[in-house]
């Protein structure tokens, strides 16, 4: 018995033997899907429709660029991603209109989608900010699915970025087959702007504050990263002021508009003209379409335009 | 017939430690408004009287606690073992661990004289209440038990991914409220309700009310043959086989079930009844333990506290009362910090004095205050915190000014754009006020290799900012963030003040 122990003993010895001090513990990073039919053609045309009806808006819109079919195939799991950033109400301009989410869960419904998921990293409390936005309780009654992300739903991902190589991604976006990017036009004190490729910063976790050191090639690198089926640019209601917060009436200011297409460069460059700004006053658009990434030029994009109603 | 009145005991024991359980878990902010969570709190007779001695007043719901003073009068302490959550869990682990023991081991159940500390402890509690220093929440039982779930069970829970509802929860030296609680209910092993019998200060005084109560265990002395059965479940340690000590009787009438000759019964006298005997307390003790408490109050209020001075890391929850009214009413239950959606809100150790020990009180660096949410004074049962409106708190419709919970102050040795020539200022990005309380100038800087750059260096603008913790709570500098709050400036106070404003 006791040769048997000293036997053991020693043979644990050996097998836990080992002379490096430690092992780096390897990080697995996973590739985001590709969420354009065609991942090739940036087709520089956008659409932009005026009203005040969403739903025939959003039409228009999808008519104007070939139908919602064009980009979703049956019983695929489309995943809407709204601005749904804060603890805000939809007058206050600070997140994704709730008109647009609904009319867009009930348009990809139509087109056929399996299921239809609403998704955002919020920075102000989640529930709050999913139920006070209005998107959480008008996305489920649309029947779409309401995911919010908790810390331990990221996973580290491959960033096809200058600067950013890796980064945590909510699980949700490796869990589907079409990203809609539905985004909000609004003031930024940093960036200048919040647009379609600063709302990729509401998909990744981890110290997202951090990319505010080197912010516009940060976003062109999520904008590289995350390549949507399309974009669909909520500027109903404008914050002109104190973005991204908000949080006064006074700064906020009706447009009634909105622009899609599947280039969200172009869409970026079209909508500053709502802030009464240039494509030349921000730089990450510049960086975008050095990178290929779409046209910042609208001389070069086609544009459509359309009153509705 | 006579209906099994243990069973009914027993059902109402499940019923209220289930709706106890059921308020923790509504405590969660998911519908964004308060319910009648702070009910059962509000039950407590220890926290109405304390809370009238401190305060003058009997605040709202706990107007409820009077029934519970008047059916004790008439009944005993029955609700020690009909409602009191923490009375029901260590009646229930203690006969969980009587299967651990011998059938004859009766002694387990017999009196012995250290269970009268608990009155000692309940009078020293109400002499301090007397001067104004509230600290039955360290010893109250809802109190207690609502604090060790919320601090203590509720986080660890959480560790193991159970559906909760919440975020997980990082406690403040939550360890050790855990740990204290279940030393509480492992004393059961040894001496079974040893918290009710020996330290709890709600029972003694809920004792002290049954003294004349009619109802109670009476025991027909001709049947009864001494056989001493009725101790073997015996939840009071009260002697039902001698002289009943009704003021320790947790009316759990264990004992009548067990008694083999039908001689004890619960209600008025009978012919045969046995006598009862007086409570356990001498007045030479009561007087010194009234003077000791009395001595102990001006050393107390000597130490540098947030009662005497204002101290930058006591930052209250939004509607809190001026810091010694706060002090006068808070139980530490806790059930702000359960609620609080961000988990900001923290039971402090030291941070406020001795007096504040799980007091709340914002930890920036674990959360923030969010703008809209005023969960927090829905939940307090003593109005510690005052239930306010989203309108007082953000300073709307009729209100002229916001709540302010402290001001946030640079640290421009650690400030990416002061200190380290970096763009940042997420700070400003996230504050919620409008305008924003964090505003910029651009500034032209020369780095190392002689390149020039255009910063935005932010400021607090010290009239807007309302101390909500965000800027500190998102600040890339991990550690020792870049920007910090500290309580001056807040509104419930008049002192804690820096800015000279005109009409003040």
């Amino acid at each position: 018995m006791t040769a048997a122990l000293a036997a053991g003993f020693a043979a644990g010895g050996y097998w836990f033997y080992d002379e490096t001090p430690y092992y780096e513990k390897k990080e697995i990073l996973k590739d985001l899907k590709e969420f354009r039919m065609d991942p090739t053609a940036i087709g520089s045309e956008i659409a932009v429709v005026r009203g005040s009806d969403h739903t025939r808006m959003v039409r228009a819109l999808l008519t104007q660029l070939g139908g919602l079919e064009a980009f979703i195939k049956p019983g695929e799991r489309v995943l809407l991603k709204p601005n749904i950033g804060w603890d805000r109400q939809p007058e206050q301009a600070a997140n994704t209109g709730p008109e647009l989410v609904e009319a867009m869960v009930v348009a990809c419904r139509e087109a056929g989608a399996g299921k239809v998921l609403v998704t955002d990293v919020s920075l102000n409390d989640p529930k709050r900010c999913f139920h006070r936005s209005g998107i959480g309780p008008i996305a489920l009654k649309a029947g779409a699915e309401v995911v919010i992300p908790t810390e331990r739903d990221f996973v580290a991902t491959v960033m096809k970025g200058d600067r950013l190589k890796s980064w945590p991604v909510a699980e949700i976006f490796h869990q589907v087959d079409r990203v809609i990017n539905l985004p909000i036009v609004k003031h930024h004190s940093l960036s200048g702007a919040t647009l379609a490729m600063k709302n990729w910063f509401g998909a990744i976790g981890g110290a997202r504050n951090r990319l505010h050191q080197d912010i516009h090639v940060s976003i062109a690198d999520l904008g590289a990263t995350f390549r949507p089926t399309l974009t669909v640019m909520d500027a109903t209601r404008v914050l002109l002021r104190n973005g991204p917060t908000g949080g006064s009436l006074d700064d906020v200011a009706r447009r009634d508009t909105l622009i899609a297409g599947v280039d969200e460069v172009a869409v970026d460059a079209w909508s500053l003209r709502l802030l009464d700004k240039t494509p030349e006053e921000i730089p990450f658009l510049a960086y975008a379409q050095a990178r290929g990434l779409g046209m910042a030029d609208l001389s070069k994009v086609r544009i459509h335009e359309q009153q509705i109603g | 017939m006579i209906p099994d009145l243990r069973a009914i005991r027993r059902l109402y024991a499940i019923f209220f430690f289930a709706l106890f359980l059921f308020f923790l878990t509504m405590m969660n902010g998911e519908d964004l408004q308060g319910y009648e969570t702070d009910w059962l709190l509000a039950l407590d007779p220890l926290t109405g009287l304390s809370v009238i001695l401190t305060s003058g007043m009997l605040y709202s719901a706990l107007a409820w606690s009077v029934l519970i003073v008047v059916l004790t009068l008439f009944f005993g302490r029955f609700f020690c073992s009909w409602i009191c959550p923490l009375g029901i869990l260590n009646q229930f682990t203690g006969y969980l661990f009587s299967f651990l023991r011998p059938k004859e081991d009766y002694a387990r159940n017999r009196y012995r004289s250290y269970f009268s500390l608990k009155y000692y402890i309940l009078l020293s509690l109400l002499v301090l209440s007397l001067f104004g220093a509230l600290q039955i929440g360290l010893f109250d039982p809802l109190a207690l038990i609502t604090r060790s779930f919320i601090l203590g069970i509720f986080p660890a829970l959480q560790q193991w991914n159970l559906p909760l509802g919440t975020s997980q929860m990082l406690v403040h030296g939550g360890v050790g409220l855990a740990l204290i609680f279940i030393a509480l209910i492992l004393a059961n092993r040894f001496i079974p309700r040893f918290w009710c019998r020996t330290l709890c200060p709600l029972g003694a005084l809920l004792g002290v009310l049954s003294w004349r109560a009619p109802f109670r265990i009476r025991r027909n002395v001709d049947r009864c043959t001494d056989c001493m059965a009725c101790m073997r479940h015996c939840q009071g340690a009260c002697d039902p086989q001698g002289e009943l000590r009704i003021s320790e009787c947790h009316v759990c009438l264990n004992c009548i079930r067990e008694c083999p000759h039908d001689a004890l019964h619960f209600g008025l006298p009978g012919e045969k009844s046995s006598i009862h005997a007086p409570i356990d307390v001498s007045r030479r003790r009561l007087v010194e333990t009234t003077v000791a408490a009395a001595l102990f109050h001006p050393m107390l209020s000597s130490a540098d506290s947030s009662r005497t001075e204002p101290l930058p890391g006591v930052i209250r929850p939004p509607g809190s009362l001026p810091e010694s009214d706060f002090l006068a009413r808070c139980i530490k239950c806790g059930a702000c910090m359960k609620v609080c959606p961000t988990h900001v809100l923290q039971p402090a150790l030291l941070e406020s004095g001795i007096e504040g020990v799980w007091t709340p009180i914002l930890i920036p660096k674990l959360g923030y205050c969010e703008h809209h949410c005023v969960l927090c004074g829905q939940v307090c049962p003593t109005a510690a915190i005052r239930p306010i409106s989203v309108a007082e708190k953000v300073g709307v419709g009729g209100f002229k000014t916001p709540v302010k919970l402290g001001t946030a102050f640079y640290d421009r040795g650690r400030c990416l754009p002061w200190a380290m020539q970096t763009e940042c200022i997420v700070c400003e990005e996230m504050c919620p006020t409008s305008p924003k309380a964090i505003w910029y100038q651009k500034k032209k800087v020369v780095d190392r290799e002689g390149q020039v750059k255009v910063l935005k260096q932010p400021f607090v603008d010290p009239e807007l900012c309302i101390g909500c913790g965000i800027c500190e709570n998102k600040c890339p500098v991990q550690d020792l963030p870049a920007i910090r709050v500290s309580s001056v400036g807040e509104s419930r106070s008049k002192d804690n003040q820096m800015i000279l404003r005109s009409g003040r």
